[in-house]
């Protein structure tokens, strides 16, 4: 046993353990949580304007929500920081986080906008026969239904955001994935650094389904 | 007062109502009957407005609103909406909001949208959970309902906005009998309590017993409207037809 700790490979492996994880910690996370939680507010606002069919709006969002879904997340990172934020000197960070809030918010939007559709119109009306405003109709009695259906689909768009994180190592973004790129190309192990950090995206989207399972816990109430 | 007049309905093209005129007696039940799409559940619609008329004027007892001329009224704006709070509905399907509890269920309306303290709705839902004979089901999911069940629940949740005029689209039909009867008992006594009721149904041995009067509609207007005897004296051959086919 300790002669096998003191090869050279699981030396290098555990040397780069926690530095990988520092950094998916202190960049990977935290992109994921901002750009998901802004990405929610623009797919929010996307699926009201395209389902109430604001003129102009509605239309500009159909062109977003087509546009961010036809075309590749690495591409539109690199629109974003080579062809806008760096010549404007925007930083990297910021680039990435505008076109990662950006890209899931056009797939969120699609999510949102068919799980408030598929809510029965019949609810509206029982929410409109005792007097209530649209604003109260949504809010109260669509939108707790619609948070219901709309939690699986959104958990998959959310552990894909934490896996396509690591394309920000391509503007220069030392998040993970740019560290263990670093590792491997010092080391010469390549499968084991990259199974390695395969493994702790593992670990990453795991918390998460178990976060996802304690949402749908928590919402399974009614029918 | 409460009445509708002349009110045109157009959807797609179909014309489903042709200019219905109809007073709603205070405190009496008035049962509208007639043939599937002949437009009596869009003319209860029109009541309470979940469906705006394209022309015509609605009058529930000072509140109203007429169609017509000018842009079209928003369909939750507060025109609608003061004449929404004057009626309650009961749907054919139910509709109650199944993320809430049957308590949840009754009290929302007065919390939301009449502003009441939450202890004095409880209290007054706690009291119309025990007219409609379910106070043993306040906590429960309306999942774990009958269909019976969830009708009176309905009908709860409509009377606890106090509504003047109630609206009945056809609230027995996806019941079975044993079901139907413990809802028809229910509208049975609030028609003895001398509600303001209009009510859809197809159970003409109920609508013989409740109506104080029969409004019978054909093809998007009302053909005659009368008492029970009045309707079956056989003078318009058409509901003559009518009435004996259901009988």
């Amino acid at each position: 046993m300790a002669a096998l700790l003191e090869t050279r490979e699981v030396r290098i492996v555990l040397n780069a353990f926690w530095p990988m994880l520092k950094q998916g910690l202190i960049y990977s996370i935290p992109l994921t949580l901002v750009s998901f939680t802004i990405g929610m507010v623009i797919a929010i606002l996307s699926a009201l304007l395209i389902i109430n069919k604001v003129p102009l709006l509605s239309q500009l969002m159909r062109f977003y929500v087509w546009v961010f879904r036809g075309t590749p997340l690495l591409v539109q990172l690199f629109i974003v920081y080579w062809g806008i934020c760096n010549p404007m000197k925007i930083s990297n960070l910021v680039a990435c986080v505008i076109a990662l809030s950006l890209n899931v918010g056009a797939y969120a939007s699609e999510t949102i906008r068919a799980a408030i559709l598929s809510i029965d119109r019949g609810q509206w009306e029982a929410g409109y026969s005792i007097g209530m405003t649209y604003q109260q109709a949504f809010w109260r009695i669509i939108v707790p239904q619609a948070a219901k259906v709309s939690v699986p689909p959104l958990f998959n768009t959310f552990i894909s955001l934490v896996k396509d994180t690591s394309l920000a190592s391509n503007i220069m973004i030392a998040e993970m994935f740019r560290k263990a790129q670093e590792f491997a190309a010092s080391s010469l192990k390549y499968l084991l650094i990259y199974s390695e950090a395969a493994l702790i995206y593992l670990i990453f989207c795991t918390l998460l389904n178990a976060l996802q399972k304690a949402c749908e816990k928590r919402l399974r109430v009614g029918k | 007062m409460y009445y509708v007049k002349d009110i045109h309905k157009t959807f797609d093209g179909n014309h489903v109502l042709k200019g219905v005129s109809l007073d709603i007696a205070e405190h009496k039940t008035t049962v509208l009957v007639g043939p599937s799409g002949s437009g009596k559940t869009t003319l209860l619609r029109c009541i309470n407005l979940l469906e705006m008329p394209d022309s015509g004027t609605v009058h529930l007892n000072g509140a109203e609103m007429t169609f017509g001329d000018g842009a079209p009224p928003k369909y939750a704006g507060s025109a609608a909406r003061a004449l929404r709070k004057k009626t309650g509905m009961v749907f054919q399907n139910f509709q109650l909001f199944p993320h809430k509890t049957v308590l949840g269920n009754i009290i929302e309306g007065p919390i939301a949208v009449l502003g009441v303290e939450k202890t004095q709705a409880v209290a007054e839902a706690e009291a119309l959970l025990k007219k409609v004979g379910l106070s043993d089901k306040r906590d429960a999911w309306p999942r774990d309902l009958s269909g019976g069940q969830q009708q009176r629940v309905a009908i709860a949740r409509a009377l606890a906005m106090k509504p003047e005029l109630l609206l009945f689209d056809e609230p027995t039909s996806a019941l079975d009998p044993e079901l139907e009867y413990e809802v028809l008992s229910i509208i049975r006594q609030l028609c003895a309590e001398k509600q303001t009721i209009v009510i859809i149904t197809h159970k003409l041995s109920f609508a013989q017993e409740v109506a104080d009067k029969i409004v019978f509609f054909d093809a998007g207007q009302i053909l005659r409207e009368g008492t029970w005897d009045e309707m079956n004296d056989g003078s318009v051959p058409r509901i003559a037809q009518f009435l004996n086919m259901l009988r």
